[in-house]
C-alpha cells in the first residue's frame, strides 16, 4: 500500500514515469518515453530533469550574491534644496516607520527582505530535501514550492517604487528622487530567484516520498 | 476504475495500452490519467497533489478574446496618459507610466529601465495581444491562424513576468512616501491601470490551458 492518504485517497498513484510514458509539462498530453518533443505544443519533453538542480543552485547562487549590494548600496538618493540623503531598503522602511507609515514599511520589510530571505532558504530546503531524509511531508514541500513561485514576484515591489518615485518627483532643485545602484542589484536578484524556482522540477519531490515508500 | 462524479480524469493503470492523446499526467506531480469527457462547471483536479488539470466553462473564448481587447486598449490609454502628478512649492511635475519604466534611462541603469517597461507594460499587452491571436479563429470555428501554437506556449511562458499587478502595489507605496513631500494628483491613466490589474486577473482566471491546447490540437488536425 502506498502512503498517499491524505488527498482522500489510499489508492496507489500510477505516474507516467512508472508507465514508460513521459509528460509535457506545459500542456500535460503524455507521449512516449523516448519522444523528445511534445507534438501537440512543441515543448521539450523530459521525464525527469536531472540537470534542473544544477541549473537552480546556480540561479540561487547569483541570486544571493545579487542580494547583498542590494542592501549595501543606496536604493533611493534624495535631493532637496538643503540636504541629500541617501537610503537603503531596510533605511528607507526605518524612515517610513519614523513618519508613522508603520503599515507601509511593513509592506517592503516583508516584500524585500522577509520574501527574498526566506526564498533563499525554502529553495535550498527543497533541492536538498531531495537526497536528504527530511521531516516535511512530499504534501508539505510542494505547498512550499507553490508558495514560492506565487510570491516570489511580488519582491519586484521596491524596484517599481523606486522607479515611480524617481519619474515623479523631479521638481529641479527643490525636490529630486534618483535611483541608487541597489535598484539594479536587487531587480537581478529578485529575477535570478524566480528563474531558480522555475528550473526546479516539483515531480522530484514526489519521486523520493515513492522511494521512501517502496 | 472508479468515476468520481466531479473529475473529469481517472486514474491510468500501469498496465493501459498507451493512445495518444487519451492520457494526461499532473505536470506538478507524474500521476497519470485517462481523461474522460466533463459536464459544464465540472473539474478535475489531480487526486495526490490537488493540482487543477481541467476545467470546463462554457464560452470561455470568447470572454477571454473580450478581456484580452480590454486590456490592450487600457494598457495603451494608461501608458499615453498622465498617471501621477506632484506639485511642490509651485512646482509642478507629472509622470506615465511609461515615464516610471524609463526612470532608469540614464546610464548604467538602461538594461533595468528597458527590465521595468517590460514587465509593467510590454509583456502584460503582449500576453493579451497573443491570447487574441491564438483564440480569435477558433472561437469562430475556424482553424487556427499559423504558428498559434508556438504563440501559446509563449504567453503562457511569460505568466510570471506580467507584473502590472505588482506595480499597482508599488505604486501605493510610492503615494505613501510622497504624501510628506508634496501634494499628488491622479491622472487619469491611474485609474485605467486600476482597472487594467482587474481585467488581467479575471482575464487568466477565465482562460483554461488544457482546453486551448485541446482545441488548437483538434483544429490541427482536422
Amino acid at each position: 500500500m502506498d502512503g498517499m492518504e491524505s488527498a482522500g485517497s489510499t489508492r496507489q498513484i500510477v505516474t507516467a514515469r512508472d508507465s514508460g510514458l513521459v509528460a509535457c509539462t506545459r500542456c500535460s498530453l503524455v507521449w512516449p518515453a523516448d519522444k523528445q518533443r511534445c507534438a501537440r505544443c512543441g515543448s521539450a519533453l523530459s521525464s525527469r530533469d536531472m540537470a534542473s538542480m544544477a541549473r537552480v543552485w546556480a540561479w540561487l547562487a547569483i541570486g544571493v550574491i545579487c542580494y547583498i549590494p542590494a542592501n549595501l548600496f543606496p536604493m533611493l538618493i534624495t535631493s532637496t534644496l538643503f540636504s541629500k540623503s541617501q537610503s537603503t531598503i531596510v533605511g528607507g522602511a526605518i524612515d517610513l516607520i519614523h513618519h508613522g507609515a508603520v503599515g507601509v514599511a511593513i509592506i517592503i520589510i516583508v516584500a524585500s527582505v522577509l520574501i527574498p530571505i526566506g526564498k533563499f532558504v525554502a529553495v535550498a530546503y527543497l533541492a536538498l530535501s531531495l537526497n536528504h531524509h527530511v521531516k516535511m511531508s512530499a504534501h508539505g514541500r510542494h505547498k512550499l514550492y507553490e508558495y514560492v513561485e506565487f510570491i516570489g514576484r511580488w519582491s519586484m515591489i521596491d524596484v517599481f517604487v523606486v522607479a515611480i518615485l524617481s519619474s515623479l518627483v523631479q521638481l529641479s532643485s527643490v525636490a529630486a528622487i534618483n535611483p541608487g545602484p541597489a535598484a539594479i542589484t536587487f531587480a537581478l536578484s529578485v529575477i535570478f530567484t524566480m528563474l531558480a524556482a522555475q528550473s526546479f522540477d516539483p515531480r522530484l519531490i514526489w519521486d523520493a516520498e515513492e522511494d521512501s515508500h517502496t | 476504475m472508479e468515476k468520481r462524479g466531479t473529475c473529469g480524469v481517472q486514474d491510468a493503470d500501469a498496465s493501459e495500452v498507451y493512445r495518444e492523446g487519451e492520457l494526461i499526467a499532473c505536470p506538478q506531480c507524474d500521476a497519470l490519467y485517462r481523461v474522460v469527457p466533463l459536464a459544464h462547471g465540472e473539474r478535475a483536479q489531480c487526486v495526490r497533489c490537488g493540482t487543477v488539470l481541467i476545467s470546463t466553462r462554457n464560452r470561455a473564448f470568447v470572454r477571454v478574446i473580450a478581456l484580452a481587447i480590454t486590456v490592450v486598449i487600457l494598457m495603451i490609454a494608461a501608458t499615453i496618459f498622465p498617471f501621477l502628478s506632484v506639485s511642490v512649492a509651485g512646482l509642478t511635475n507629472s509622470s506615465s507610466v511609461l515615464d516610471a519604466a524609463l526612470a532608469f534611462a540614464g546610464g548604467p541603469m538602461f538594461g533595468l529601465s528597458l527590465a521595468v517597461a517590460a514587465l509593467i507594460v510590454a509583456i502584460p499587452i503582449l500576453r493579451a495581444a497573443l491570447v487574441i491571436y491564438v483564440l480569435t479563429p477558433m472561437a469562430f470555428g475556424r482553424a487556427p491562424w499559423p504558428g498559434a501554437i508556438p504563440a501559446f506556449r509563449f504567453s503562457e511562458a511569460l505568466r510570471p513576468w506580467s507584473m502590472a499587478e505588482i506595480f499597482v502595489i508599488g505604486v501605493a507605496v510610492a503615494l505613501v512616501k510622497v504624501a510628506d513631500l508634496a501634494r499628488i494628483g491622479f491622472g487619469p491613466a491611474f485609474w485605467f491601470f486600476a482597472a487594467l490589474v482587474v481585467v488581467i486577473v479575471l482575464k487568466d482566471g477565465y482562460m483554461n490551458r488544457w482546453t486551448v491546447w485541446k482545441a488548437l490540437d483538434q483544429q490541427d488536425r482536422s
